[in-house]
């Protein structure tokens, strides 16, 4: 990441002054080779998924935060209004696809094995079984109208396990107070090359290269 | 084009005629909670069916005319609206590639004021959620599903591709049916 400051001091309207920066942001790496993940994913996918579409995203996002802090400096409220589609898109889209990345490992490094420890004892508690929580994400995933996610989350205040799906790019934060343990890309473009439009299919796969280790680590931070 | 036509429109038929099944039952018993949750697959799949129907006739191969501009009135209200038609379809392109998630594109003529418009939907929305009184011309399907066999994630290739295979004739004839 950059830091970029603007070393002005300004008099903003309301009488109080500050300095301003922004972070940008660049392409996470992937913790495992394109290949890694098939046959749940293709190669194919993995590249154009990580290195065209998330790039993308950061680049937009990048872009319009760029855009933002002129519109800030200069006190351009029509405008600041106007970019939040923009930043909520491609923020979202960044900040959903580097989750995303981390929700998946190769079989050799424990993809598709399944929850150990409270993680798992609580989806049993919260969904009856492993299973019956993956077909309930798999339905609410297949169910879901045009571009979006389905995530597992845990609640923060109830400290509840949910299911929730969201639309486009939208972040699981704009659902609640929710953190993300698990997101799945149900766009097109996450499964189309090789599933086409067998969205179960791929829903059903996935679920091989699945990373819970991540998704203990992050309960268990959250549910101590 | 026969993914397209044989399973992502025939989905949407499917389900289509599923719901309505579902909402005859519902409506029957006087089950308004049910009637009221049926709303959402209505929409997306009768907006899928309505929005695909209109598609394929808005198309055809060069041999049959695909891709020859628009004659006659709509080709004038195109150059009086737009300036000319190069700008109507930069327009059209740079807002379908603008399009966040899944939609559609569309050249609509409002019926009440007689001018043409461009106007995106979201998912399976068809142009008259936009204004009761649009009239889709030709739409533009921005899904994934749409080009990303071929085109992969480079969607402003496959708007720029799909004009040569665009139906004008279609277009017209609706034109002319609602602006005599």
């Amino acid at each position: 990441m950059a830091l970029r400051t603007l070393a002005t001091r300004r008099r903003l309207g309301l009488g109080f002054q500050s300095i301003r920066g922004f972070q940008t942001f660049s392409l996470p790496d992937l913790p495992y080779d394109y290949g890694a993940l098939e046959p749940a994913i293709s190669g194919e996918i993995m590249q154009l998924h990580h290195q065209k579409h998330h790039q993308t995203y950061i680049t937009n996002y990048n872009k319009a935060l760029e855009q933002l802090d002129a519109a800030m400096a200069k006190g351009d409220a029509p405008t600041v209004v106007k970019l939040q589609s923009a930043i909520k898109f491609n923020g979202g889209g960044h900040v959903n696809h580097s989750i995303f990345w981390k929700n998946l490992a190769p079989v050799h490094e424990g993809g598709g094995e399944p929850p150990k420890g409270s993680l798992g004892s609580t989806i049993d508690t919260n969904f009856g079984s492993l299973e019956a929580l993956i077909q309930k994400m798999n339905a609410e995933g297949a169910a879901v109208q045009g571009s979006g996610w389905v995530w597992l989350g845990v609640d923060k205040e109830l400290k509840k396990l949910v299911i929730e799906t969201t639309a486009n790019q939208d972040p699981l934060v704009t659902k609640g107070s929710l953190v993300p343990l698990l997101g799945i890309d149900v766009w097109e473009h996450a499964y189309y090359l090789q599933y086409k439009n067998v969205r179960p299919d791929y829903l059903k796969n996935i679920w091989k290269v699945m990373n819970w280790k991540y998704a203990s680590e992050v309960y268990e931070k959250e549910c101590p």
